[in-house]
């Protein structure tokens, strides 16, 4: 196979691995956030959810796809506040408090949605304008490359996504950049490590997880939208199929690092992608692979990794762990 | 959470007020969003009482969904006390039903009672190997369990339909089912034993599976209360600093503790695969590993409020199974919500009311000191 037709087939995957990459991009950041701050967060799955549900409702409300993001932004803003509470405020287990947002926004969604729309969950189907559709730029590169191999990744692969596609890859070198470059950024991840040096320095430790929390919410509110306004036309009962949970891997797998992040979360959407094209169509020289063997990939090299048989994953030494002042 | 707070409350309130305290708030929640749906939610809780306690029927069905929730219940409560998050139940039962399918479609035809002790070994077996690997991994690794476990939940729900559709199904059929099997390997009703007492338990799949979960409760208390590797266990869930000074080995006792977990979440399956749905099926767990973190929380890790939140749990899927029928407007996935604030508010809000309480008895024990 030459180097054309090979980039010919592998652009449309390409393509589709990065658009099933955003909302786990986004949903890992927003992980990075709260667990560099040391709150650890298993609810990214329901804050997610919410997000869907709220934006899909609203941008049908209000025929906008930005009411849509705004709704969804507020609605996984306020279920990461309910965690902070419980996390920071009351120091309660977080991993318990995270599975009970996860239950919240599982029941919640689908029973108002039931209530409100009476159809099983879903939101009414959106039209084109309260959608975030594919963005019509070219600047004349694709005549300049032709149709075939660059020019196929170009116009397949890296143009024409919808704007929460560029804004979750903007969002890495963002984080990066408010993370290890700014002295809030160096508080905020010193707070998810030695939570006592920044008390002793005078900085409040609440404060700081607070606004970890917070970003997580924004950010879970983007990947939720992602999912109901953007790719799809509306929300559907469990529409993050643990969507949240491999962010959470792909996290673990980042080492809790932005641009591995990136790196996890495309190798993650890639795998969904390739797994979806080869549904049922052997490969050269190994015969048919079954889905599954795709499906079990993010989940199975998460538990190699963990196990530091692949390098050695180690998360914010305070993550988890309730403040308390006096010890 | 710390020593020197515990000591300032009577353990009636410890161990009594201060659970159902978070409990009313949970329920007061519930009873709003049932209020914000337009419904009236003492109608709602009057008609899940009904529903679930008021007549035969509707107790078999109560029992037969608290018999699930025993079993995940003191799965997760096992792992609490020796400080482990277990969240891969939902796993470790699903893979019990492939040991349980296993047997039942080997031995298919045999008779119920011969069955049924192989039938109960592997799926605590299965259970237990699908606990193993986190155990391990947490005890030897030091990878979190609580990542490795909900890890273990996807790779166990992918590797069942790997199974049911490569190698299970029926050929010629799509369903990703095994076959059902022989009627005299299924577990028997128990309302064909009470149907000629005049106990009519109509439709319900109440099996003997029921009284295995009373056993298991009661042998929980026994292992974690009276016998060294109970003590081994709650020392290593308290203080695993302190238990390697006091010679025990805390790698091991994780593992141990972990494969008990997971036995007992595997058992499950035997409720559900041999003794109502005779068949295995994808999902057939149906969210019941989850609903055990809710009744340990609950039942704060002890065996016998494991038994009575189960209870609880019992009743509000069969009761809220009747409501969805009675009131449409409220789908069983008000279930699902009241089971999230029975986490938050009895888990992660535990001590919310604490300081108020000691407030309170601080304020009570200085008045009765002045007046003596």
């Amino acid at each position: 196979m030459d180097p054309t037709t090979f980039l010919d087939l592998a652009a449309p995957v390409l393509g589709s691995g990065l658009r099933l990459a955003v909302p786990l991009l986004f949903a890992c950041l927003a992980g990075l956030w709260s667990e560099r701050s040391g709150v650890v967060d298993i609810g990214l799955e329901g804050k997610m959810l919410a997000a869907a549900f709220a934006a899909g409702a609203a941008a049908a409300t209000w025929h906008s796809p930005w009411a849509g993001l705004l709704a969804g932004i507020a609605a996984s803003v306020f279920l990461a506040l309910v965690h902070g509470f419980a996390s920071i405020t009351q120091r309660g287990n977080q991993i318990v408090s995270g599975t009970a947002i996860n239950f919240l926004a599982a029941g919640l969604t689908v029973l108002l949605g039931q209530v409100w729309y009476g159809q099983g969950g879903r939101t009414p189907q959106l039209g084109a304008s309260e959608r975030f559709l594919a963005l019509d730029f070219d600047f004349g590169v694709s005549r300049l490359l032709g149709g075939h191999g660059i020019g196929a990744v170009w116009s397949e692969a890296l143009a024409g996504h919808n704007i929460l596609v560029y804004a979750a890859i903007a969002a890495v070198p963002l984080t990066w950049w408010i993370l290890w470059r700014t002295r809030f950024g160096l508080r905020l991840r010193a707070v998810g490590d030695n939570p006592q040096a920044v008390d002793t320095a005078g900085v409040s430790v609440a404060s700081l997880r607070y606004r970890a929390v917070i970003v997580c919410g924004v950010l879970t509110g983007f990947a939720g939208t992602y999912l109901s306004v953007a790719q799809s036309a509306g929300f559907v009962r469990d529409m993050t199929a643990g969507k949240g949970f491999i962010a959470l891997a792909a996290l673990v797998f980042a080492k809790w690092k932005p641009f591995n992040a990136l790196a996890a979360c495309l190798l993650f959407g890639l795998l969904d992608a390739v797994s979806i094209r080869l549904q049922g169509t052997p490969i050269p020289g190994i015969g048919r692979v079954p889905v599954q063997v795709f499906q079990a990939l993010p989940y199975l090299l998460t538990v190699v990794l963990l196990a530091g048989f692949i390098g050695r994953s180690i998360p914010p030494k305070a993550s988890g762990v309730p403040y308390t002042k006096d010890r | 959470m710390s020593a020197s707070s515990r000591r300032d409350l009577p353990p009636i309130v410890d161990y009594a007020v201060i659970p159902l305290l978070n409990l009313a708030v949970a329920f007061l929640i519930s009873g709003l969003v049932v209020l914000a749906i337009g419904e009236n939610p003492f109608e709602a809780v009057a008609i899940m009482i009904r529903g679930a306690l008021g007549y035969p029927e509707g107790v078999g069905f109560t029992l037969y969904y608290a018999t699930d929730f025993v079993f995940t219940g003191l799965a997760v409560a096992v792992a609490f006390h020796a400080g482990l998050f277990n969240i891969g139940a939902e796993g470790q039962a699903t893979l019990g039903g492939l040991g349980v399918a296993l047997v039942c479609l080997s031995f298919d035809g045999a008779p119920w009672w011969l069955v049924f002790p192989f039938a109960l070994a592997a799926s605590m077996a299965f259970g237990a190997a699908w606990a193993f690997v986190p155990a391990w991994a947490q005890a030897r690794r030091g990878s979190h369990i609580v990542i490795t476990t909900i890890m273990f939940n996807y790779l166990a729900a992918t590797l069942m339909v790997w199974v049911l559709v490569e190698m299970m199904s029926e050929p010629g059929t799509m369903s990703p089912e095994s076959r059902t099997f022989a009627e005299a390997t299924r577990l028997p009703f128990l309302r064909e034993f009470l149907t000629p007492w005049g106990i009519d338990l109509g439709q319900s799949p109440l099996n003997p599976m029921v009284f295995v979960a009373g056993l298991a409760a009661v042998f929980v208390w026994l292992v974690v209360w009276r016998t060294r590797l109970g003590f081994e266990i709650r020392t290593v869930g308290k203080n695993p600093t302190a238990a390697v000074y006091a010679g025990i080995d805390p790698a091991h006792v994780v593992i141990v503790a972990m494969l008990i977990s997971g036995a007992l979440s595997g058992l499950l399956a035997v409720n559900e695969v041999m003794g109502t749905q005779h068949r295995l099926l994808l999902e057939f767990v149906a969210g019941a590993g989850f609903v055990g973190i809710a009744v340990a929380l609950m039942g704060r890790s002890h065996p016998f409020g494991v038994v009575l939140a189960s209870l609880l749990f019992g009743i509000l899927y069969q009761g809220g199974a009747e409501l969805a029928f009675d009131k449409p407007k409220i789908s069983r996935d008000m279930i699902v919500v009241i089971q999230a604030l029975v986490i938050l508010f009895a888990g992660a809000l535990e001590h919310m009311f604490r300081p108020a309480l000691v407030k309170l008895f601080d304020r009570r024990r200085i008045r009765a000191e002045g007046g003596a």
